[in-house]
């Protein structure tokens, strides 16, 4: 099965100091940019066009297509902003890729400012993960040292600057739009749409965000061209990508594979679920993406492949939930980090989450009011389409999915309180020690 | 529909089965308003850039255009129309309806539900909503989220955050209308609230207008909150009397006496806003010093009288004084209260020593009103209009924030949108003047028309001058010589809401009504003949001439209507001249003049006068009277003409509509115009510190008294002068400056501000310990500067 990992962003996490760039140019680094160096903006642009690589934030929209949005006959700068706030639960691809191989993001942001001419480039990382965002400054100063940055970068003639922020821990600031008004220093809710980022982005100039991996994900197609990129992946999801499974399974991690690998296949390289535990659900990209069970296991993991399910790929974080784990739990701790993370700006999100997690309170004490399951749909349709951004919209997919696959599990907490009926120490990572010394 | 909507490109859309033709770029929300359907709405507010927060205003989108409808509802608040859109909204729309009632669900789980005690409540916008887009019953059961309530963003606007819907409404004002973003939301989901950063509190004129467009009852004013139910209130259109600007307010009443005035809706003036002096500042006149009853002074000591005893004493000290009376009254004056004086004074009186300017004056100011504002055709007049129109606007002693801060909202929403470029010719950037980005011509007092005749202006300019340039000799002069030049238009604005008016009416020396120069024979036989006696030919000139010499003058009455002694050039030799003359006073307040008087006349306030106010713009604005006058006090008109009675004599009117119809009677004048101003700057010398001071808007008037969380959100006094002055006047450590006039002197603290121009110093004119006047200092004086200790911390008693 080994043989389905196709390691690119992840192939020099194994080495010495990977972060450092006398590593990364041992390991071929900055080839990329070298080759895109001597291409003009347009054919570089074409190039990530031609290989149709998607991004790998969530929504997936062709990149180099986002890019050709950027009207270069706007006399303002134009900015390339990288959007590394990584905070959806269960999704840990871009931080372990800055921590290791920040060098691999710095490439891929050098190649793609110069397909879309932009002469600054921002990193927004989220600001509690401090380790990463040291790692990626670090990587910037030995940048322009090596006069990969900076003014006539490898005697091209171009210049870029790159400025590293860090968030201040929020997760809307995943929100493209609300990132650039934290970039800008103000509040950090999402902007009104039109005017669109790539007319009117940051500092109200023509602004392109991608995701950290698929940026990162520049540098290997430019080396490497376009048809090697395409002839992995499915039909209509080319290339590879990081798959991040955490939970349940007996080893949880990163597994860079081409898109459209099986939930089987991959919860195989995973070495499968716990031993003596058997799959309940899981999530195919994040908390905000509608919760599979078991019966989806031959789900294709790619972009299509999961909107037929009615669910998303997301960025591909899943997390596996076996038999002993209570859905009503984990639900509401899921709503309660919308509920949380909110931003406040529209109302269906800040009051909607608010009294989600007062109904999803009661059923998990098993004190559930009659009608109480009908009320979190009811609930979830009153926020459901209203909302300012797509924050509310993954608090409503994770209730609707829950109780559509597993509804007698939340009519029971009108009852029976959930750690009665799966009592939480049987799916901690110590269940066997405890029932051990309970035995 | 105006000239202006039938050139922009139109757009045909289908709102509810209705076919709307809106302007393209118009939002959904304002073509359904124009088709006659109303969509529910919190953030929205057509004077504010959308929001789309409250998500209050969905509707459905069967078809955007483009044959495709949106699978959602959309809010039409930030939806702009396109052709060949179907729409349709809650009237049509289960789908629309239901999106509208959800929201309103959402938005009542965390209110408290309090109506029976809300100031909003009966004029709420949620409460109204909720009652006819709503759900008779809520499906939550849940827990609401409390705060303590309420808290003070202001000394005067106070927030309580469990009724606010966070729609932004108030933050947006405060930061795109007022320029103030001293709001802002802090926290966030459910707990997100409005707040201010400790300790600074939210500092703007305009702050009364976020209570007035909050759609709920968070936002309140400690002025009103509580006294009255909106239902219980009874409304008066008015004309706001704080200044020049013309605005229009509303004011609310409740067992005859004023509650609270709100910001009227006039889009050629004021948009829907209003500043917080207009809005909160009419207390004055209800406290202990208001005079009830005629009083008439005996043994130095005013003694109430009967109003025909009253009358007598002063119609007999008048008559004694003969022609050397003079008549000066307040700025503040209907254009009928203003006529009445007029008349009275070249009738009753005999005298041409009339005046309406309590302030400073010059020749020059004289000359240049009665040859410019007076004979001015009300239709060729600046109006506000041209201020959006404009290429450039060059303000000139002129601090519209301060001043009037209608037009300053006027020239920033102008600035915002179409980038009109001002530029300021003033000692130093003001914070309004910040505000407006305006471009600094820095010049010393004095030096004004230097700088003027160098202003960059063409056919398409503005130049707004202020009633300060009469200060400065050869300012007015040189205006106009730059007006003649380049074919600017020019506007005056003076500070005072009546001068306009009354000038025009003629309560100004040298001019008849309507413009008419009182040494042309014609202008003298048309009026003799619609007043039906001579004219005086007795010199024109102000009383204030006759105030300014003190016991010198020779002035043997004056009949004083308001002002105080603090307005006055010279305050202490007005009282000295005040003190040896027969001084009449119609007055409703006791005051440092009345304290002079040997009778005093009580009249109404201002609050129950109706008449007509002539705004800077040359517009004529309507004034109703919220409260009828039941107490003893008459109008001025009526003792006017009372008076005149007692003097033998008929004013030929008694009300303020008679004495309009009399007004509007008199023909135009067609004659000559007096002469234009032609007056030299005056030389300042460059080695010494010269004097800069404008009254700012919230100060020591006695019309705000009364008005306490309004005058705590006056600016602080301070000096402010150059860094390099600084070094050369050896203050580099100094926090305090103190500032010495020939009669007394202040400390201030020192505020250094590089735009400040050098060799000169600004102090506010009037909130100070003692106003600059009664320093003896007037603006263009040279000053010397000493480091003082902090007041009170000197050791000196």
């Amino acid at each position: 099965m080994t043989d389905q990992l196709t390691p690119v962003l992840t192939r020099n996490w194994g080495t010495e100091r990977s972060w450092m760039i006398d590593s990364y140019l041992n390991q071929g680094g900055y080839a990329g940019l070298k080759r895109a160096l001597t291409l003009t903006p347009e054919a570089v642009m074409n190039e990530v066009k031609d290989a149709q690589l998607r991004g790998r934030g969530g929504a997936g929209f062709p990149t180099g297509l986002k890019w050709s949005f950027v009207p270069q006959d706007n006399p303002n700068p134009k900015y390339l902003v990288v959007n590394g706030d990584e905070s959806e639960p269960g999704t840990c691809k871009d931080i372990p890729l800055m921590m290791a191989s920040p060098h691999t993001l710095i490439e891929g942001v050098i190649i793609s400012a110069y397909a879309i001419k932009a002469h600054t480039a921002f990193i927004y990382i989220r600001g509690e993960v401090v380790h990463p965002i040291r790692r990626v400054r670090q990587a910037v100063t030995e940048a322009y040292a090596n006069g990969l940055l900076g003014t006539n970068i490898l005697g091209s003639g171009y210049d870029l600057d790159i400025i590293v922020h860090s968030g201040a821990g929020a997760y809307i600031c995943g929100e493209e739009t609300a990132l650039l008004n934290s970039l800008e220093g103000r509040r950090g809710q999402p902007r009104l749409r039109p005017p669109f980022p790539a007319v009117a982005g940051l500092y109200a100039s023509p602004t392109v965000i991608n995701n950290v991996e698929s940026i990162a994900s520049v540098p290997s197609i430019l080396a490497y061209g376009k048809d090697w990129f395409t002839a992995m992946g499915s039909e209509k999801s080319k290339g590879f990508t990081i798959y991040s499974l955490s939970g349940h399974v007996h080893h949880p991690g990163q597994y860079e594979a081409p898109l459209g690998i099986t939930m089987r296949d991959l919860l195989a390289l995973a070495g499968g679920i716990r031993p003596g535990h058997e799959l309940k659900f899981f999530t195919p990209g994040g908390s905000s993406t509608p919760i599979l069970t078991a019966d989806d296991l031959d789900v294709v993991l790619d972009y299509e492949g999961l909107a037929a399910k009615g669910t998303m790929l997301g960025t591909k974080a899943m997390q596996v939930f076996d038999e002993t784990v209570s859905v009503v739990r984990t639900t509401k701790r899921w709503v309660e980090f919308y509920k949380h993370e909110s931003c406040g700006k529209c109302t269906p999100c800040r009051e909607g989450t608010w009294w989600l997690v007062q109904i999803l309170d009661r059923l998990e004490k098993g004190q559930g009011h009659p009608g109480d399951v009908d009320a979190l749909l009811t609930v979830c349709s009153t926020i459901s389409g209203k909302s300012f951004c797509t924050l509310a919209e993954g608090a409503v997919a994770c209730v609707t999915s829950a109780v559509q696959h597993f509804r007698s599990e939340f009519e029971a907490g009108l009852t029976t309180p959930a750690w009665e009926l799966l009592p939480y120490g049987a799916s901690s990572a110590f269940a066997q020690a405890d029932s051990e010394v309970a035995a | 529909m105006s000239q202006a909507v039938s050139m922009a490109e139109m757009v045909t859309l289908t709102i509810d089965d209705t076919q709307v033709e809106v302007p393209k770029g118009t939002l959904l929300i304002r073509a359904a308003e124009a088709a006659g359907i109303a969509i529910p709405r919190f953030c929205d507010h057509p004077l504010l850039d959308p929001a789309a927060a409250c998500r209050e205003c969905m509707v459905e989108i069967t078809d955007a255009g483009n044959g495709r409808g949106f699978p959602k509802p959309q809010p039409s608040c930030a939806t702009t129309v396109a052709a060949g859109m179907q729409v349709k909204t809650q009237q049509t729309s289960a789908a629309a309806a239901e999106a509208q009632a959800d929201i309103l669900e959402l938005l009542l789980i965390n209110h408290p539900l309090d109506c029976p005690i809300c100031d909003k409540a009966g004029e709420c916008p949620l409460q109204n909503q909720a009652m006819a887009d709503g759900r008779t019953q809520t499906r939550y059961d849940g827990v609401k989220r409390t705060f303590p309530t309420p808290i003070a963003l202001s000394d005067q606007i106070l927030l309580d955050r469990e009724r606010c819907v966070l729609c932004t409404r108030c933050t947006r004002f405060a930061e795109q209308i007022a320029g103030d973003p001293f709001i802002s939301l802090v926290e966030r989901g459910a707990k997100q609230q409005i707040g201010i950063y400790p300790e600074q509190p939210f500092d703007s004129y305009f702050s009364g207008n976020v209570t007035q467009i909050c759609p709920v009852g968070a936002l309140t004013s400690a002025d009103y909150r509580f006294t009255a139910r909106p239902f219980d209130l009874t409304s008066t259109p008015s004309t706001c009397d704080n200044c020049a600007a013309g605005c229009a307010i509303r004011i609310d009443a409740r067992h005859n006496s004023v509650r609270r005035r709100l910001a009227g809706d006039d889009p050629q003036v004021n948009d829907e806003w209003s500043c917080d002096r207009g809005r909160f500042g009419f207390r004055s006149g209800h406290g202990t010093d208001r005079v009830t009853r005629p009083m008439v002074r005996r043994d130095g000591a005013l003694v109430a009288v009967s109003w025909p005893e009253a009358l007598t004493v002063a119609a007999e000290g008048l008559a004694l004084a003969g022609e050397s009376s003079a008549v000066l009254t307040s700025g503040r004056l209907t254009e009928e209260t203003a006529y009445a004086y007029a008349k009275f004074a070249r009738l009753a009186l005999k005298t041409n020593a009339i005046d309406c300017r309590v302030r400073q004056i010059s020749d020059e100011e004289t000359a240049f009103l009665a040859s410019v504002l007076a004979p001015a055709d009300p239709d060729k007049a600046v109006s506000y209009a041209d201020l959006d129109q404009a290429s450039q606007v060059f303000l000139v002693d002129f601090e519209p924030e301060e001043e009037s801060p209608i037009v300053f909202l006027r020239l920033r929403k102008a600035h915002r949108a179409s980038g009109l470029k001002i530029v300021s010719v003033a000692p130093f950037l003001s914070r309004g003047a910040t505000k407006l980005d305006a471009q600094l011509i820095a010049t010393r007092p004095g030096e004004q028309p230097a700088a003027i005749a160098q202003l960059p202006a063409d056919g398409d300019s503005l130049i707004l001058v202020g009633e300060r340039a009469a200060a400065t000799p050869g300012v007015l002069t040189a205006v106009l010589a730059l007006v003649e030049k380049t074919g600017s238009r020019l506007a005056w604005i003076p500070r005072r809401a009546g001068e306009i008016g009354a000038i025009r009416a003629g309560l100004f020396p040298g001019l008849l009504p309507a413009g008419r120069p009182i040494n042309d024979p014609d202008a003298q036989i048309e009026m003799a003949a619609a007043w039906k006696t001579p004219v005086p030919l007795g010199e024109a000139v102000s009383p204030l001439n006759a105030l300014a010499a003190g016991d010198q003058s020779t002035t043997q009455a004056f009949v004083i209507a308001g002002g105080e002694l603090a307005d006055l050039p010279d305050p202490g030799k007005a009282a000295a001249a005040l003190k040896q003359a027969f001084v009449v006073c119609l007055e409703s307040r006791l005051s440092d003049v009345t304290a002079q008087a040997d009778v005093v006349l009580p009249v109404s306030l201002p609050e129950e006068v109706t008449g007509s106010l002539i705004g800077w713009d040359l517009t004529r604005r309507p004034v109703n009277a919220p409260v009828s006058n039941q107490r003893s006090p008459m109008t001025e008109i009526r003792v006017l003409a009372a008076l005149t009675e007692t003097l033998g004599l008929d004013l030929g009117f008694r009300t303020a509509a008679a004495a309009a119809a009399e007004l509007a009677g008199l023909a135009p004048w067609s004659g000559p115009i007096s002469r234009k101003p032609e007056a030299s700057a005056v030389p300042v010398d460059s080695s010494s510190v010269v004097l800069a001071s404008w009254r700012q808007l919230l100060d020591d008037s006695r019309c705000l008294d009364g008005a306490e969380q309004l005058l705590a959100g006056a600016r602080p006094a301070v000096a402010v002068i150059s860094p390099q002055t600084q070094r050369t006047q050896g203050m580099a450590t100094s926090r305090y400056v103190r500032l010495t006039g020939p009669a007394g002197s202040i400390t201030l603290p020192l505020v250094v501000d590089p735009t400040m121009i050098d060799q000169a110093i600004w102090v506010p004119s009037r909130n100070l310990d003692q106003s600059l006047a009664s320093l003896g200092l007037a603006v263009g004086d040279a000053v010397t500067l000493a480091s003082a200790p902090e007041p009170g911390k000197d050791g000196v008693a």
